[in-house]
Order: C-alpha cells, then structure tokens, then sequence
C-alpha cells in the first residue's frame, strides 16, 4: 500500500494509476520530494492541477492528505493549535468547586490552582489543527497547504520553522518534535511573491497549462466515452481561447468540464452553434463572452466552410 | 567533468555532503570519463559551482543552502537522461518563472560550452559528413526536414539540424551565425505560415509549427557555433546576457503577445496587491461589537478579540498617456499597461495627449480587446489630427480644466511620457498645481535615466513636484512602480 518509489518513472506510472498524468517535470519534483522530504512549492495558473497533484501523490504513495486552505488572515489559532478555551474554562470551574469543598481543611485554594495551572496547558486542552496534525500523525501524511499566496505575510515567516525543521514550538508545552515526516506540497497563483526564505526552503515546481497533446491525453482519461475528433478539437479551440486577452483564460478543470458537457449533450462536433451553447462552461465573464464568440466562433465557420 | 586523478571513488567524491551517490543502483552511476590532461578545476561538484558562480553573475540569488539541495538531487536522478539532470537542478535552483528562463539560457549555455571546452581539450573532431550536392537529393532532403518538424522531438530536430547543415552550408560562411542560420533555412523552404502554391502532399504547405521552426532554429545556431568552436580550437568569448534576453523590450518589434503574458500577470497581481501589507495593521482598531459577541460563547469571557476588518486602499487614478511620435514604440507599451490598469481599478480616467488631451475612459471601458482599443484610440479619440508634437503646456492647461474639480488628495495622477516639450513652454508651474491637488502623482519615463534631461527633456522641472518619477521601459520596472503604487499609507 505505502509506496516507495526507486525512480522517477515508478512516480510517473504510479500517478498515472491514480489518474493523473504527470508531466516530465511533475514527475521529476515529486520523486525528488518524496527523497529529499523537502517541501514543494508549486505556482502556476489556475486550474492546472497543482491541488490535484496534492491529492494523486497522497493516494499514490497511500497516504492521508491533510489539506490546509490559506485564506487572508489565516492565523496559528487556526493552522497551527488552539488552546480549548471552553475546555479549560470548564477545569477551571470544576477546579474552583473542588477548591471550596477543600476550603476547610485550611489554605487548599493555592493547592488547587497549582495543579489547575499546570493541568490545563496540558495535551488535553490542545486542539491540533491541520499542521500540528500533519506532524503528530503517526502516520506518514501529505501535507498540502492550498493558496499560500493568500495569506500574510507573517504566516510565512510562522511556516518556516516547520518547512525546515520540522517542529513547532508552543510556548507552554515547548517544542513538539515530528513524529513522521510529512511530504509538503504549497500551491500559488502567483499573485504575489512570496518571501526569499520560504523559496529557498523549497523544492520549486512551476506548473503551466500542459501542451495540446498532453491535455489531450487528460481529457481523454477523465471523459473516455467522448471520441476522439471531438476531443482533439476541443483542445484546440481551448487552446485558441487561452491566446486571447481574456479576463479568466479557461483552465485544465474547465477542459475537463467542457468535455463533459460535451458528452451529455452527446455533440458529434463542435461547431459554432455547439460553441456557443456551451461556451459558458468554460468562460467565466460577460465581457470574455462576447470576444471569445466574436474571434473563436468565426473561426470555426472558417474552419466548416470549406470541409 | 572528470576527476583530478582521473578515476571515480564511490563512497563520496564530491565533497560536498553528496551522500546520494553511493546508494544509486548501478545504471544510474555515471560512466567514468576518460581521462584527460590537465583539466583546471577538475571535478563534477567544481563545474557545478562554476555553474552557479555563472548564474550569480546573472543577477540570481543562489545560495549554499540551494546549491546543497542540488547536490542531493541529483544523487536521485538518472545521469544519462539530460532533461532529468536539468530539471532537478532547475527545481533546487530556479524559484521563479523568471528565474528559471534565465537557468535555462545559461545552463545551455554553461554545458554546451564545458563539453566544448573538453573536446578542445581532448582534440575531439567529429568527422564533417558533407553531403556532395545532387538536387534530387536535396529536394528528398528538404520534404523529409519539412515533415520531420512537423511532429518531430527534440532530438530528431538536432539531427535534422546536423544533417542541413551538411547539406546546405558548402557556401562560404558569411561569418555571422544568425545570418548563416537564416540562410540555410530559407533554402529549406520553410516558413511558418502556410504555402499555398506548394504541392498538395508537401508538408510545408499549411506552414511549420512556429514553436518547431525556433527549436530548429536554435540548433541550427547551435550546430554551427560548434563547428566554429571545432575549426579555430577555441571558445569564444561569452556574452552576459542582455536584458532582451532576459525581459521584455518594449521596442517596436516586441512580441505583443509576450507583453500580455506579463501584463496579464499584472493584472493578477494588481487585484491583490496591497492585502499583504494589511497584516501590519491589523491590531489597529478593535470591533467591540463583534469581540462581546464572541465573548458569549466563553461565558462573557472576552478571550478572542475580533478586530475590524481593514480595506485596502483603492486608489482613484487617472491616468495621462503620451502617444505622440517620439514615443511611439513606448506607447504600445503604455496603452496595454493602461488597458491592463483599467481592468484592475475601478475609478479610473484615461486620457490619451499629443497636442491636446482626449479622454478616453469609455473607449478602455468598452473594448475588451486590446487591439481593438489600441485601433479605436488612434482613430476616435480626435488626438490623430493635430500637428504630431507634443504640448505638454497645454496638456496641463487642458487637463486641469477637465478635472480640477475632481481631483483631492486621494486621487493618483499617473503620467506616461518622455517630458520632451519639442521647445515648447513646458508650464510646469500648472503641473505644480495638479500635483498639488492630487494626493501622489507619479512620472513614468519611457526613457533610460541616462538621457533625461538632454535636449529637449525637460523632466527635472517636472519631477521636482511629482511624487516620484520612474524610468519605466521593462515589464519588471513596471512591477516596482504598481509597488509604489498599491503601497497603503504613503501620503502625498
């Protein structure tokens, strides 16, 4: 079940059974993260399969995934740990009771909360949240922290003692030490630059839409029923969209989707009408809309006329 | 890549912590060299360093601790697979797309010059394979090139390479790779667009790939450099990269479309700029409100502080475009920035100038393209007519008489122009006062520094009441700018 590839063509074969294809490079990165244990950071457009990835390698080398989604204002309460506020407010009270019940045996107050100070910062008063549980899992796991361009940039500068040492340090409890080491995949848009000392900490892997033939060969896995011709001309037309200057150039995910609304409608070919019946799936914005049918629609009647 | 005393010790002969090596199944051992006198520097870890030395020079960052993690990887990879090599250094070295365009430039660079340096060394001549010219053969020659490129790999497109160059090259050679390259192509018949007064089953007809034609190209160039190397036994000089190589030209030949690509990556960046710096004051103020809501569930408790949620600052631009002749290779430049601007803030004006202004928000607004805008510009916004020189006097005059009323301190003017008043009065005394109503105003000056300022230049006068004025030709000084630009807190 828990793989351990020799070579990057056991990595490659191996994603491709899980149902993805890798390119050369992805291949390449994820064999070496899996020897190194070092973290990857993998940028590209969206939609191209850099959370999938996340997902395939878990599945691949049999291992749970533990997914941490960055969003603006992310903080440690919510990534690292949290003390169970409630929990601890409870002992207390529970404490404070025992305390009275004591009272008459003289000085008991002090005694008790003593042992209440020490007891509720301990484990059992800790929430793990997704990175303290990727490293305290017994387990080996995959660790994908999703969008870390989202966050601050304070959260990257928190992330680093775990990316290179793999540890975290809770004031009360002091340092707690992985139990297994995790592979560490972190995805971006790109949308902003991330620090100098989280790239350096970092294997790199720059994911960009995948040739025509390698897309094509994606299609194909995720929408086997839809034929061939269709297909390949979907690519091709997919393709030609992303040349455009469009707001939101169509994604990997959104092929996928095209080729599937292709299928239910059961098209044999796609022509202007079909295009433009379902060229919402695939474009997000009313002004995108109106260029992409303008410059992609003609197109295709070109392309009919003489045939 | 040899070793000093000319064999390979397992167990670590690379000193630097490369412990992969002794672990590797046999065939991924790399295949002793042979041996070679005097080599400077010898050993693999030293050429690598030297790659990074070369790489430094370039202006990348890399570190020990990068170049570490490179000599681990490639303990993992298959040595004799050239694309495995390249990408696990790529992957512990390049951390960015940008980095990585200049690794792949040098890295071929660096190693096909190291194996050139070796076969000087070693006095390595391949056997020239000269074809003797019959025509029929070199029409079978080209269709087989032509339909080879087609759908052709790498390596069968550095054969084909070899093999043009064989055939096609008997002529003296003009000294001069690119146009040597250019010839031998031309007598190919290859273009990359379609041919249709060919022959129905030439492949040429529907015109080569583009992307294929420039790997063909690329090693033709290689191929004949090599040849060059073989024939005078030495290397030529190496040239640090320009930075048309590395970045965008802005220049009238540009590749319109390479400009998007970034621009497009502006526009991403432009839609999230700002929030990073959110963090820093985020403890400002605290929402009452929301924190006791919060302290009902600990039982009044206040133990988490909710804080008010803080909005980056969305300035409201306007945005002055000189498209006058002599910029005219920078305003393409500048129009698809102003397009790209238009789509990231909502409040904004454009006015495009030679001799007057015209405003030209709608037209940005409507046209989604970025051609048709550009088309729409020249010919609807009633600047075509006017005598081609720029007044920037008047510019001012007019400028501040459309929106005088609409300007307050934060509101950003954004000038792009060369400042070259063509002897006219420069009127910086009314630039003075639409600074001084505009919360910042920013110059971006086509120009490199070096020339501002002679002749007809007139941007000190100018640049003394903007709030900054930068020198803006290339994508990545267009990045610095919308920096400053999205920065909160600077105060005009």
């Amino acid at each position: 079940m828990a793989a351990n590839p020799t070579s990057v063509a056991e990595v490659n074969a191996g994603l491709r059974d899980v149902g993805y294809l890798p390119g050369d490079s992805t291949a390449l990165v994820s064999f070496l993260a899996t020897k190194l244990g070092k973290p990857v950071l993998v940028e590209g457009p969206a939609g191209v399969g850099k959370t999938e990835l996340a997902k395939a390698l878990a599945k691949y080398l049999g291992r749970e995934l533990v997914r941490l989604q960055c969003y603006e204002g992310l903080d440690e309460a919510k990534s690292l740990y949290e003390w169970n506020y409630r929990k601890q407010l409870l002992r207390i009270q529970a404490g404070a009771g025992g305390g009275v019940a004591g009272f008459e045996h003289g000085d008991p107050v002090d005694v008790s909360w003593d042992s209440v100070q020490n007891d509720i910062f301990g484990e059992e008063f800790l929430l793990t949240r997704p990175l303290l549980e990727a490293i305290s899992s017994p387990e080996p796991v995959v660790l994908l922290i999703d969008e870390i361009d989202k966050t601050d940039q304070e959260f990257e500068a928190m992330l680093l003692e775990l990316l290179s040492d793999f540890q975290i340090s809770i004031p009360e409890l002091g340092r707690i030490d992985a139990r297994t080491h995790p592979i560490v995949l972190l995805t971006s848009n790109n949308s902003r630059e991330l620090t100098e000392a989280l790239k350096r900490r970092c294997l790199y892997l720059w994911l960009d839409y995948p040739e025509s033939e390698h897309e094509l060969q994606i299609v194909r896995m995720h929408e086997p029923d839809l034929s061939e011709t269709v297909a390949a001309k979907l690519v091709e037309v997919v393709r030609m969209v992303r040349e455009l200057d469009i707001k939101k150039p169509p994604s990997l995910a959104e092929s996928i989707d095209w080729a599937r609304a292709l299928l239910l409608l059961g098209a044999q070919d796609i022509d202007e009408t079909v295009f433009k019946e379902t060229l919402s799936v695939i474009i997000k914005h009313r002004t995108d809309l109106d260029l992409v049918a303008d410059r992609v629609g003609v197109k295709l009647t070109q392309q009919n006329a003489p045939a | 890549m040899a070793d000093e005393d000319g064999q390979w010790r397992l167990t670590n002969p690379y000193g630097l912590g490369f412990a992969g090596l002794s672990g590797l199944p046999e065939e991924h051992l790399p295949t002793p060299p042979k041996r070679v006198a005097s080599v400077q520097g010898s050993g693999f870890d030293s050429e690598l360093l030297g790659f990074a030395e070369e790489l430094r020079e370039e202006g990348m960052s890399v570190g020990t601790s990068e170049l570490l993690d490179a000599f681990h990887a490639i303990g993992f990879v298959n040595w004799s697979s050239m694309a495995e090599f390249r990408e696990a250094l790529a992957t512990t070295i390049a951390k960015s797309p940008e980095d990585r365009r200049i690794f792949d430039i040098i890295f071929d660079r660096f190693f096909f010059r190291a194996a050139e340096a070796q076969a000087v060394r070693m006095e390595v001549n391949e056997p020239s394979n000269r074809i003797d010219g019959e025509t029929a053969d070199l029409d079978e020659l080209r269709r087989q090139i032509a339909d080879a490129l087609q759908d052709g790999d790498d390596a069968e497109i550095r054969d084909l390479a070899r093999l043009a160059i064989a055939a096609f090259s008997q002529q003296q050679t003009s000294g001069v790779l690119g146009v040597d390259v250019q010839r031998i192509r031309r007598s190919l018949g290859l273009r990359s667009e379609p041919q249709p007064d060919l022959p129905a089953d030439d492949p040429r007809r529907e015109g080569t790939p583009r992307e294929q034609l420039r790997k063909f190209e690329q090693e033709l160039r290689r191929e004949l450099e090599r040849a060059e190397i073989e024939k005078t036994s030495e290397l030529p000089a190496k040239r640090p990269l320009t930075e048309l190589d590395r970045s965008l030209p802005s220049g009238p030949v540009q590749d319109l479309a390479q400009v998007h690509r970034v621009v497009a990556q502006l526009k991403r960046r432009l839609a999230t700029q700002g929030h990073e710096l959110r963090g820093h004051r985020r403890h400002a103020q605290v929402d009452v409100r929301a924190t006791m809501r919060a302290s009902l569930q600990t039982g009044g408790v206040p133990v988490e502080l909710k804080f008010r949620p803080q909005r980056p600052r969305r300035p409201e631009i306007f945005v002055l475009c000189d498209v006058s002749t002599s910029v005219t290779s920078a305003s393409t430049f500048f129009l698809s920035v102003m397009h790209a601007l238009h789509d990231a803030f909502r409040k904004m004006r454009s006015f495009v100038f030679i001799e007057r202004i015209s405003e030209v928000t709608d037209v940005l607004a409507r046209e989604r393209d970025f051609r048709a805008a550009a088309a729409a510009i020249a010919t609807d916004a009633g600047v075509a007519d006017v005598s081609g020189y720029t007044d920037y006097g008047r510019v001012w005059t007019e400028f501040l008489e459309l929106i005088e009323d609409e300007l307050h301190p934060r509101a950003t003017v954004i000038v792009l122009g060369d400042a070259r008043t063509n002897g006219r009065p420069p009127r910086e005394d009314i630039f003075a006062r639409v600074c001084e109503r505009a919360g910042r105003t920013y110059w971006l000056n086509p120009e490199p520094q070096l020339y501002w300022n002679y002749g007809d230049s007139v941007i000190s006068a100018y640049e003394q009441y903007a709030t900054r004025a930068f020198e803006c030709w290339r994508t990545d000084q267009l990045e610095e700018f919308v920096k400053a630009l999205t920065q909160p807190g600077v105060s005009g």
